[in-house]
């Protein structure tokens, strides 16, 4: 059974480290009666700073499940380290009793289980709730938005995410940084970012054609909070054009330009910043590289790779922070800081629980108001799932390799082909599957399904191109998305060799016979980043695909054989 | 990595080449360039600095910026190139700033190269991996 006292131990910084609790003691608990909104929120507020963090939304206003990986290799200097430790082994390593809310919230073991326990997390108008808590705490406190806010649903999709604008306008955050929001398109990005009513930064966002930065996007801003004169430095994602249809931004231009990072951390401290706070969107391991490289950030708030940790990662004298994906958590970072410097902090990462934590009725209000056009789009019901939908895993998930049937079955292709994003919730076993299920997994502005034909040479190109985005040893090569999921065709692939000898053993699983590199091969996939890519919209495609089946129900896959892991 | 029927086809034509990647630098010329630049001089590891994209947003258009104080020449070698030497930039001694940028065409994943003759006459070299890549996906 849960105690307070273990819940809060599993969820502060330092404190937390207190080794592991007994095993297999976990049987379906009275969950909700012993969580408490109190408990989830309980602070002692500390020093005279505290940030607010939230990154990673995708779009979703209200609460989801959403499975945390099983699989999640790290490389190179990151092998073993965290984030890229998951189930069992991350419980023991910060203390999480086995059936517990936080084993729950953060890893993936015995999901289905634990979600009917729970319940689902998430929902802005709970977040709402937190933010305004910690405000009645600290009038002053610092909301911050990492990004990946403007996609991911149905009605962000269609309003081109007005909804998604809206509701947080409604929660007030002070700055924000950026990545899937530019594949709404440059004019788009722009016209939202005139309006807005806080600071929307990134120091590696530059103009394209003059290799300057960017005159919509300032690197920073100042604020002054409690006394303290803060700096918050924007870093979006570095590697928009090329994760992304750069045509659809061609005007940016990005990277990780991290010796600007360092003139602007100079240039920041110089006007007297006393704390130096970077709002990043780099994904976990290259924000841990920048730390070590860039000297004089102190609280690097990072997000894109949906990492959750229920305490700051050290690098130096620069504590990482990162809040997980979807809505799930909030983050409260409070600080001391005294004489220009960083004294101390003490962290919480919030897990929302969207049973416990009342919603901020006027946001659930406003929630309901952007959905209502869409309503019964929404709520249709396509079919049902007999298996756990998931995506999350560096390899596969149960929502990619139905999206990977779907495209064989209904476009009539030897071998589909499926992006490695990390955002898209969860479904349950026994769950109807809705439009919005659907949406909330493939919604994006290219999202067309092509097909086309590839030779087995080509294939392994692909292949070897996307591995090395994932395991190259250095963090500043990767690009932070998970690997392409492949469905009709199985390989090996053993991560620590280098790009080019990565990828082998390629089956053609229809047959089972080895792939001809020299033969083509039907190949139907979707999300692009060519311009003039023609085919049905995915969510068309999987619609078509459930709404005949009218139950799911999908096999373990076996299909990647993994080495050196 | 998702292609139009169309871009396959491009694609096609050049997938016998893609698929040697990382492009293997022509480590012969590379040599026999840096050697005939530096006249067989020691060549140090400090004092040239490029500035490069780690991975390339365009392998075509590659910004890239070298600089070293006090430099009267830097030479810049893309090492996996058909064609590896880039350009040399040469410094007049009134020269107000030792820093050239300018955009380059990378023919795949490969190192850039750049080596200064500093004021003393001696000889500093940096170099960093420019990765070109086929397109990926984002988290």
């Amino acid at each position: 059974m849960i105690s307070r006292r273990d819940f809060l131990q599993a969820s502060m910084a330092a404190s937390a480290l207190v080794g592991a609790s007994g095993f297999g003691n976990w049987g379906r608990l009275a969950a909700q009666q012993s969580l408490t909104q109190d408990q989830l929120l309980q602070f002692d507020t500390f020093g005279n700073v505290s940030l607010i963090h939230l990154t990673d939304i995708h779009g979703q206003l209200k609460p989801i499940y959403f499975r945390e990986p099983e699989i999640n290799i790290g490389v190179g200097k990151n092998k073993g380290e965290v984030p890229h430790i998951t189930g069992a082994d991350f419980r023991r390593m910060y203390g999480i009793e086995d059936g517990s809310p936080s084993h729950y919230a953060l890893t993936y073991n015995d999901f289905t289980a634990l979600a009917r326990t729970y319940g689902k997390m998430g929902g802005l108008d709970r977040i709402a709730t937190v933010i305004g808590a910690i405000r009645a705490d600290r009038p002053d406190a610092l909301l911050l938005d990492g990004g990946d806010t403007w996609h991911g649903s149905y009605t962000c999709h269609h309003t081109q995410g007005q909804d998604m604008v809206n509701v947080m306008n409604a929660l007030k955050p002070d700055a924000m940084t950026f990545h899937w929001e530019f594949t709404l398109g440059s004019e788009r990005v722009r016209e939202i970012v005139e309006g807005l009513p806080f600071a929307a930064l990134g120091q590696n966002i530059f103009d394209a054609e003059w290799d300057e930065p960017a005159e919509a996007f300032p690197p920073y801003k100042f604020f002054e909070r409690g006394g303290v004169k803060i700096a918050v430095i924007g870093q979006a994602f570095p590697y928009m054009p090329i994760a992304n249809p750069g045509w659809m931004f061609p005007e940016y231009s990005f990277g990780i330009r991290d010796e600007r990072m360092q003139e602007m951390v100079d240039e920041v401290r110089a006007q007297g910043a006393e704390l130096v706070v970077c709002l990043s969107h780099n994904g976990f391991d290259v924000d841990k590289k920048m730390a070590g490289t860039v000297k004089g950030i102190d609280v690097i708030l990072t997000g894109h790779t949906h990492d959750a940790l229920p305490e700051p990662v050290l690098v130096g004298d620069t504590i990482l922070i990162a809040t997980g994906s979807n809505g799930k958590f909030v983050s409260r970072v409070d600080l001391d800081v005294r004489d220009g410097q960083m004294m101390g902090f003490r962290h919480k990462l919030i897990p929302i629980f969207s049973d416990v934590i009342a919603p901020d009725a006027s946001v659930t209000r406003l929630i309901d108001e952007q959905r209502a056009p869409f309503i019964d789009q929404l709520t249709e019901v396509i079919g049902k799932t007999d298996t756990l939908l998931y995506r999350r895993g560096n390899f596969n998930g149960t929502w990619d390799d139905l999206i990977c049937q779907a495209l064989i079955e209904e476009r009539d292709a030897d071998i589909a082909m499926s992006p490695g994003v990390r955002w898209g919730p969860s479904v349950l076993p026994g769950q109807d599957i809705t439009r919005e299920d659907i949406w909330n997994v493939t919604s994006m502005s290219y999202g067309e399904a092509y097909r086309t034909e590839m030779t087995g040479e080509f294939l392994k190109v692909v292949l070897e191109d996307v591995g090395d985005n994932l395991f190259n040893p250095d963090p500043y090569y990767q690009q932070g998305g998970d690997m392409v999921r492949v469905g009709g065709l199985g390989y090996r692939i053993d991560i620590n060799k280098p790009q080019g000898e990565r990828i082998s053993d390629l089956t053609l699983l229809r047959t089972g016979e080895a792939i001809d590199p020299s033969r083509s091969y039907v190949v139907a996939g979707w999300a692009s980043v060519n311009e003039g890519t023609e085919g049905p919209p995915i969510w068309d495609v999987v619609e078509a695909y459930i709404r005949r089946k009218g139950t799911v129900s999908l096999e373990p896959n076996n299909s990647v054989k993994v080495v050196g892991a | 990595m998702e292609f139009t029927r169309r871009d396959t086809l491009a694609l096609g034509a050049a997938a016998a080449a893609m698929t040697v990647l990382p492009f293997r630098a022509n480590a012969a010329t590379v040599d026999e360039l840096i050697n005939e630049f530096t006249g067989g001089a020691d060549v140090a590891d400090s004092g040239v600095t490029l500035t490069a994209p780690e991975i390339a947003e365009n392998g075509n258009t590659v910004p890239i910026e070298v600089a070293a104080e006090g430099a009267s020449a830097i030479m810049v070698l893309a090492a996996g190139n058909p064609t590896p030497p880039v350009a040399t930039f040469n410094f007049g001694p009134l020269a107000g700033s030792h820093a050239a940028s300018t955009r380059i065409r990378l023919a795949g994943t490969q190192d850039v190269i750049a080596i200064a003759q500093l004021a003393d006459g001696s000889f500093a070299r940096t170099s960093k991996n420019v990765k070109v890549t086929i397109g990926g996906c984002g988290g």
